[in-house]
């Protein structure tokens, strides 16, 4: 058993420091690590509150107390903005984490454990492809109301199952293998074979797989949002603030420009990582 | 092919029936009580046999199989309910819309086509040339905007800024471009890539190198024996992609005010007209079944080697 361990050993999490060959990949970390510095030291950044509606100065061009303008209730688009990087890349990462805690620990049991549990979970996850996470997302909002909460568990529902079948795929694969079977031979409990030998196996592809969903999963609940189904008004989503500044966009196209191009770039920005580690990790499969 | 068929249209029955309970659970899941809606019980007076007598004629005092089953009945014979709002048959009323959505997703489609074939060739045959150079670029773009805000920009350049194009409204095929293209530029970008990455692969194939050692004309080969090969991969990411061009049709109708099924959709969720959202889930879960059914069934027209059964691959 320490033999095999031995020779298993690989790094749990692949260095980010490995990919720095492609500069398109660095610009994305760059550009995404000044988002992720925004939404922490945002509210000490902004200049008025986001939230305080001040009819005088509706609509006002930008000026020095109002860097990019107010929007049609005199409020600070800018301030906004730079709150609105916290609902987005807070639900993003929230959503992730949960696909990602419910998605490995499934697709690990359904692929060593097999049998009755995995038909089980197979035959729910081709029942739930059925529905696209749009139109799941539709009938959530439909029937339990909309809300930014109901719009996180239908993302999460559809997306867990990409996480499980790569899992499954590359657990059935390592299972049949030599390490495995001499950790078994060695008297090694099955919890230990999971976690010890086959959870390092899919490290990578799980990282890749997360990167470019964190795009997808930012795209959907800012649409969403956008069609006033998921972040409600008061709240500075860029999605929402899109939707809210639709009626003026003849006259002021700049309401609309600036949350579009924030969702655009952060959403580039995942893009530019996700595949630069596939690139990297050689993962052709996803 | 007899027995993948059958064994295809056993998974399906299997899909709809979960579709079914998923349909039918968040109906009942829903808050409020639909007798109370029916009834319009905010306004009027409602007395407590009126509640009992209508809960009885629409059989909710039965247990919830029987509900189920008379449900299912009723779905078979294409009795979606009526809805809230209009007083219409959910179905009819689909029916009236379905023309509308059909007509943009046509037009995305087409547009795809027409991008996503020419541009996957051209980076194929000259990759790491500027066509492949614009389609990355295209892929990455089309990967990372907000089909809406892009729709957006699009009214505000052809249809404020250049009037050569109008803004909304439809029927007409100028009113058609402008949301045709916000959503089929996307995938038309995603398409361009899979299809050069099939070519490419096929390019390097013996049976290419034959084709080519026997003197066959370069584009009979692109067009007879490499492209066909490439479409394998592209069609099943087609089957995929079904979904999301129906989600985004969703953002399109709404953006270009179209009066098709996903403006339905959502103007539904604000006014709670359940009947509606339900028929709306059922119709577009039942077609993205039936899609990747038939998208599955595509391999083997387009495979010989799966038909002889020699390499099921795929």
């Amino acid at each position: 058993m320490k033999v095999s361990h031995i020779l298993q050993k690989k790094p749990y999490f692949p260095s980010l420091v490995r990919i720095n060959s492609k500069p398109i990949t660095m610009f994305g970390l760059f550009s995404l690590s000044i988002f992720i510095l925004i939404t922490i030291i945002g509210p000490f950044l902004v200049p008025n509150d986001p939230f305080t509606a001040n009819m005088a100065e509706r609509l006002a061009p930008p000026s020095l107390t109002y860097p990019f303008g107010t929007d049609h209730m005199g409020r600070c688009i800018f301030s906004r903005l730079i709150i609105g990087s916290q609902t987005t890349l807070g639900i993003t990462a929230l959503v992730i984490a949960t696909v990602i805690l419910i998605g490995i620990p499934l697709g690990l049991l359904s692929g060593y454990v097999g049998g009755r549990f995995d038909s089980f979970v197979m035959r729910l996850a081709d029942g739930l492809t059925a529905l696209p996470e749009f139109i799941l997302a539709i009938a959530i909002a439909g029937f339990l109301g909309p809300s930014l909460t109901n719009l996180m568990i239908s993302v999460v529902l559809v997306k867990w199952i990409s996480y499980t079948r790569v899992v499954r795929g590359i657990i059935l694969l390592e299972r049949e293998k030599e390490y495995v079977l001499a950790a078994k031979v060695g008297g090694c409990p099955t919890w230990k074979i999971i976690t010890r030998h086959l959870l390092p196996q899919i490290i990578s592809p799980v990282l890749v797989l997360a990167t470019l969903d964190v795009g997808k999963v930012i795209l959907i609940i800012s649409s969403l949002s956008y069609l006033g189904l998921g972040a409600k008004p008061p709240e500075p989503e860029w999605g929402a603030m899109l939707n809210d500044g639709r009626p003026y966009f003849q006259t002021i196209p700049e309401l609309m420009f600036y949350p579009g191009m924030a969702i655009f770039i952060l959403v580039l920005s995942c893009n530019l990582i996700g595949e630069g580690l596939r690139d990297k990790l050689d993962i052709k499969s996803i | 092919m007899l027995g993948l068929v059958r064994k295809r249209l056993v998974q399906l029955v299997i899909v709809l029936f979960l579709l079914s309970i998923f349909t039918f659970s968040l109906m009942k899941l829903a808050p409020g009580d639909p007798v109370m809606a029916i009834l319009n019980a905010d306004e009027m007076m409602v007395t407590e046999a009126d509640q009992v007598k209508l809960r009885s004629e629409l059989g909710f005092n039965q247990p919830l199989y029987i509900q189920y089953g008379q449900w299912m009945l009723g779905l078979i014979k294409l009795d979606l309910g009526t809805s809230y709002m209009s007083g219409k048959p959910v179905w009819n009323e689909m029916m009236e819309r379905l023309p509308i959505t059909v007509q943009l997703t046509v037009g995305a489609l087409l547009v795809m086509v027409s991008i996503s074939v020419p541009l996957g060739i051209l980076s194929a045959r000259y990759p790491g040339k500027w066509p492949d150079q614009i389609s990355r670029i295209c892929a990455l773009i089309g990967a990372s905007v907000p089909s809406f805000w892009f729709g957006l920009m699009l009214i505000y350049f052809f249809a404020f800024k250049l009037q050569i194009l109008p803004s909304t409204g439809m029927g007409t095929f100028s009113q058609t471009i402008l949301p045709s293209f916000a959503l089929g530029f996307s995938l038309a970008a995603v398409y361009a890539r899979l299809l050069r990455a099939g070519l490419l692969g096929s390019f390097s194939e013996d049976y290419i190198q034959a084709a080519r050692a026997r003197g066959v004309k370069e584009w009979r080969i692109l067009w007879f024996h490499a492209f066909r090969a490439a479409l394998l991969p592209v069609i099943t990411v087609f089957g995929l992609s079904m979904g999301s061009l129906l989600g985004g049709a969703v953002v399109i109708e709404i953006l270009f005010s179209w009066p098709g099924l996903g403006s339905m959709a959502v103007d539904a969720i604000f006014s709670r007209d359940y009947p509606v959202i339900q028929g709306y889930v059922l119709l577009t879960g039942v077609f993205v079944v039936v899609m990747n059914l038939f998208v599955d069934l595509s391999y083997y027209l387009l495979d010989p080697r799966i038909k002889q059964g020699k390499e099921g691959t795929a």
